[in-house]
């Protein structure tokens, strides 16, 4: 089961540059069915075993895709995300980082009503141990079981999967949900879909500063969660109005701070690590704390 | 309100131009966009002397006229960096007290700015004071107009203190600005009769500029309602989206270098994400959230950070070197901190950086290296058998806990 991509996607490539061939020959490797690739200007090779087309239509049309990962530059990457819509893909994971804010507040307008489900932009992409690939994630560190992991950041997502993986805990689906402003999947829409998951027993979810999604988050998991959550906020010391990386990174107007979403996650009943260090030890503890059996998980 | 959005201007799909503020422009320059834009603002002259400041008094012909320092701060006015002048030989007397003061307020920082340019203005006989912004609303994924009859004051503590006196309207991103939009502003603004008109054309004016200019943030304050019912934009601020800059050529132009951090500027040409700290500890890491990371987990160990470096997704041997340059560009480093998790990048290949970097820098302070993911063994391996006075890592945790103790042996 899992959340979003399992042994059955069936993955197309938009934009098939130097990274996302790359990342494509990642993916199949690690077992992930990649059946095409898109890149205007290119249809009608084969790149690496991959048949290629001009459009996404052509694509789904000939292959059955129903997932897309997007690897397109900025300048062209609101234009892919909805393209991939429009050929009726049910699952779009938009890797490039530096997309103008306003092409995506306005693709996120178009995308109302679509039954496309959108990842990213500016993410690492989506994992399912041992069944599917999808981004730029190092997938060898993941295991499969029982764990969900949903994340702001890329390689801090890394590092949590890695301490959980470190403790024998395994995660049922790890997913980077981007550092932007703008993206096509929060916080909450994850959690949602963990909790409907009967793989994810427990959900791990990776903050960091700028923005309020975390506090939107506490509130969900306060409300409509039943399983436990735990997490941990990055850039607790973090000047104001300094940009940390991300788009998104920023403490505006005394908005955004760690200490903030600490508290809001907190009042939610989601313990917080305070060290980076112990994201994996806080998950097996709380586990531990409300009787969810971590181990067995794997398929 | 987050009165700010994107940043990086990268050419390619994570090219790693990751972190850095967005563009910011001087008064002058976003004032000469709303009037390009038709929105009304009151004359002015940038000067760079203050014999310039009295030719550009004279020129103005106005009874007072306003000398402004030009820095991207707030807080000017308290700061002793906006003076008032009756007559020309007045507007140089105060140019010649600006133009050259190190400029300290609120948000300056205690070391301040340097004032190299001032802008003067003709005075207006003020009747209101309005504020009035566009921004994108993170949250609602719209554009929003914020409107408030509180002008001159901070909309922060408006917010705080009395929000009912703030309108908030979203706008569809790829819909327009409606009449009735102007009519709700005007409303809540208490506006009547022939300005609703001229708040219309001003709104406009302010849409066009934000959407076809990819800015971030349009802010006035004060919009002023002169004592003859004009509406001027007092004083402006405008940001834009830095990952729009490549279809922007002319804001990109507007950028003053003179006002960025010298490090993070360094730091934009060989397309690193850097911001200077003050603590003592260099870091250098890949990916915003693990950067981020490293700096709570040394202040978890007791240690103070000296700035967060994101060596992004395509670090390699001579991006390493380049930010180990940038590291040591800061005095204050008495450690350094390498903290890689490979996906993309690989970890030998950092390896061989932070070898090379050691080597032709003559690197002095002590170095924690901890090397994780894509082909860590190989880079444990290429740090090991350098011979250099290197401390490996294995995890978080050991990184920070062994950087803290060694600065902390050194000071002694």
């Amino acid at each position: 089961m899992a959340i979003l991509c399992d042994r059955s996607t069936k993955l197309i490539v938009q934009g098939l540059g130097r990274m996302g061939q790359f990342h494509a020959r990642l993916s199949r490797d690690y077992g992930t069915q990649v059946v095409g690739g898109v890149h205007p200007g290119k249809g009608g090779q084969a790149i690496d075993g991959l048949p290629v087309f001009e459009t996404v239509a052509e694509a789904v049309a000939a292959t059955g895709a129903d997932a897309s990962v997007i690897f397109v530059p900025p300048p062209g990457a609101a234009d892919a995300i909805l393209e991939a819509a429009d050929a009726g893909i049910r699952l779009a994971v938009c890797i490039t980082e530096g997309i103008p804010v306003l092409d995506m507040a306005r693709a996120r307008a178009e995308l109302r009503g679509s039954r496309m489900r959108l990842v990213g932009p500016n993410c690492p992409g989506v994992v399912t141990p041992a069944q599917c690939r999808i981004g730029i994630m190092p997938a060898q560190i993941t295991r499969p079981g029982p764990v969900g992991v949903v994340s702001r950041s890329g390689t801090l997502t890394y590092e949590a999967v890695d301490q959980l993986s470190r403790l024998g805990i395994g995660q049922s689906t790890c997913l980077g949900i981007g550092g932007d402003p703008v993206i096509g999947t929060t916080f909450v829409d994850a959690l949602a879909l963990f909790e409907a998951d009967p793989e994810t027993r427990a959900v791990v979810l990776i903050g960091e500063i700028g923005g309020s999604a975390e506090e939107t988050a506490a509130a969900f998991v306060k409300a409509k969660m039943t399983k436990p959550v735990v997490a941990f906020i990055a850039g607790q010391n973090a000047p104001p109005g300094k940009r940390m990386g991300h788009a998104g990174a920023i403490i505006a107007g005394g908005k955004g701070r760690a200490a903030d979403k600490i508290a809001a996650l907190e009042a939610a009943g989601v313990p917080v690590a305070r060290s980076p260090a112990e994201i994996g030890e806080t998950l097996a503890k709380h586990a531990a704390a409300t009787g969810t059996a971590l181990n067995g998980g794997s398929r | 309100m987050t009165p700010r959005s994107s940043t990086s201007a990268s050419s390619s799909a994570r090219s790693g131009s990751n972190g850095r503020s967005a563009v910011n422009v001087h008064e002058y320059q976003a004032k000469e966009l709303f009037r390009a834009y038709g929105v009304a603002v009151p004359h002015g002259r940038l000067a760079t002397t203050p014999a310039e400041a009295e030719a550009a008094a004279r020129e103005l012909g106005a009874p007072v006229v306003v000398v402004k320092a030009q820095v991207h701060a707030g807080g000017r006015g308290k700061a002793g960096g906006v003076k008032l002048a009756r007559s020309a030989a007045e507007a140089k007397q105060a140019a010649s007290e600006i133009l050259g003061m190190t400029l300290v307020s609120h948000q300056t920082g205690p070391e301040g700015k340097l004032v190299r340019k001032v802008y003067v203005e003709a005075g207006c006989d003020i009747a209101r004071e309005l504020y009035l912004a566009l921004l994108l609303d993170r949250a609602e994924e719209k554009l929003a107009i914020i409107a408030s009859t509180e002008g001159g004051m901070e909309i922060e503590e408006v917010a705080a203190r009395t929000p009912e006196k703030i309108l908030t309207l979203h706008l569809d991103p790829n819909g327009g600005l409606h009449a009735f939009h102007a009519r709700r502003v005007a409303a809540a603004l208490g506006l009547g009769g022939d300005a609703v008109e001229r708040l219309e054309r001003f709104l406009a004016g302010l849409h066009r500029l934000y959407v076809e200019r990819d800015a971030s943030l349009v802010e006035i304050n004060p919009l002023v309602v002169t004592k003859q019912g004009e509406l001027l934009a007092l004083d402006g601020k405008l940001n834009f989206d830095d990952n729009a800059l490549y279809r922007q050529p002319e804001i990109r132009e507007l950028r003053d270098p003179e006002e960025e951090d010298p490090r993070e500027r360094a730091a934009k040409e060989i397309d690193l994400a850097y911001v200077g700290l003050d603590g003592d500890i260099g870091c250098m890491v890949n990916g915003a959230g693990l950067a981020m990371a490293t700096l709570d987990m040394i202040q978890v160990c007791g240690g103070r950070p000296a700035n967060f470096l994101d060596a992004g997704g395509g670090a390699d041997k001579e991006k390493v070197k380049e930010a180990f340059k940038l590291i040591l560009r800061d005095e204050k480093v008495r450690g350094i901190l390498v903290n890689i998790f490979g996906g993309i990048v690989r970890c030998d290949l950092i390896a061989e950086g932070v070898v090379a970097a050691a080597q032709e820098l003559a690197v002095r302070v002590p170095l924690v290296v901890r090397l994780q993911g894509t082909n860590a063994a190989e880079g444990r391996e290429i740090l090991a058998r350098s011979g250099l006075d290197i401390t490996p890592a294995d995890t978080l945790r050991e990184a920070g806990e062994r950087i803290v103790a060694a600065v902390r042996r050194e000071a002694r």
